[in-house]
């Protein structure tokens, strides 16, 4: 299997928000944390697009480059996922993703930081697969039920696609050849695409964008 | 037999500066998704365990579930 990719299709986005509240929904992610959430363009112009974003899993991600614990790992699958028993809190992902999608619970006391929460790909963390500690700390592992990203299940104009990076660009592929436009992949190079450093070339659809 | 007391009271003076280990903490180690949770709230479709039936069911998931010109046309 190839690794595990998002895609966000600008052209069908319509802005609904429902696979934030999936997100939240499913994971019980506490008041104040958005793993995932709809960015617009150009919001209330005409030809305005809108995407949903959450952390891209990155081939060479420099959340895991700049993290001083190394609390990051990333799963067989392409996933990358971080250890909150290790992780500090000390905000050094927040600045190094170019997703915005690091993000910090603070309902602490004077506002203190508390761990990172990110998107996990509905992929748990390194607690015991399914386990009451996986829930309470990372959210639902749904990838080890045989299910798919909920925000993108539960997507109604399928605009957020996921899973196997091969299946996902085909889909995205047949899709632009279809409509003939719209071939513009939000993210995509920036997350995966072949110009970084130290990484083998990822085949990125025609047209992507970063 | 003072010298020796007071080299030993010394010795266990010097003893609070000793350093505790400060090696890095690792992250935990994760178990691959293919091995499923062992719960009977999971897709039926695939065997628990079994990488080969995860990937294919997850394929299948992935085009049944998000191509919809596969399903329409």
């Amino acid at each position: 299997m190839a690794r595990m990719k998002f895609v966000c299709d600008a052209e069908r986005c319509i802005e609904c928000n429902g696979c934030v509240t999936a997100c939240k929904n499913e994971h019980e992610v506490p008041w104040g944390v958005n793993r995932r959430r709809v960015v617009t363009l150009n919001d209330g112009i005409p030809g305005e697009k809108s995407i949903s974003v959450a952390c891209m899993h990155c081939s060479d991600a420099p959340c895991m480059a700049v993290c001083p614990v190394n609390c990051f790992y990333r799963t067989d699958e392409g996933v990358v996922l971080h250890d909150k028993d290790v992780c500090i809190g000390c905000g050094y992902c927040s600045y190094a993703c170019p997703f915005g999608a690091p993000q910090f619970p603070s309902q602490g006391t004077f506002g203190v930081r508390g761990k990172m929460d990110k998107c996990t790909f509905c992929a748990g963390g390194p607690e015991a697969n399914g386990s009451q500690a996986e829930f309470e700390k990372y959210g639902r592992n749904r990838l080890a039920e045989g299910k798919l990203p909920v925000c993108a299940e539960m997507c109604s104009t399928k605009a957020l696609i996921a899973g196997d990076g091969d299946v996902v660009a085909d889909i995205f592929r047949s899709r632009v050849l279809h409509r003939g436009k719209g071939a513009e992949v939000w993210g995509w190079g920036t997350a995966y695409g072949s110009k970084q450093a130290g990484q083998p070339g990822v085949a990125a659809p025609e047209g992507a964008k970063s | 037999m003072m010298r020796i007391l007071f080299a030993m009271a010394m010795l266990a003076a010097l003893s609070a500066c000793g350093e505790k280990p400060q090696a890095l903490q690792t992250s935990k180690q994760d178990a691959s998704a293919y091995t499923g949770t062992g719960k009977a709230f999971a897709s039926k479709d695939w065997k628990q365990g079994d990488k080969a039936s995860w990937e294919s069911h997850l394929k299948a998931r992935n085009q049944y579930g998000q191509n919809d010109y596969t399903r329409m046309n």
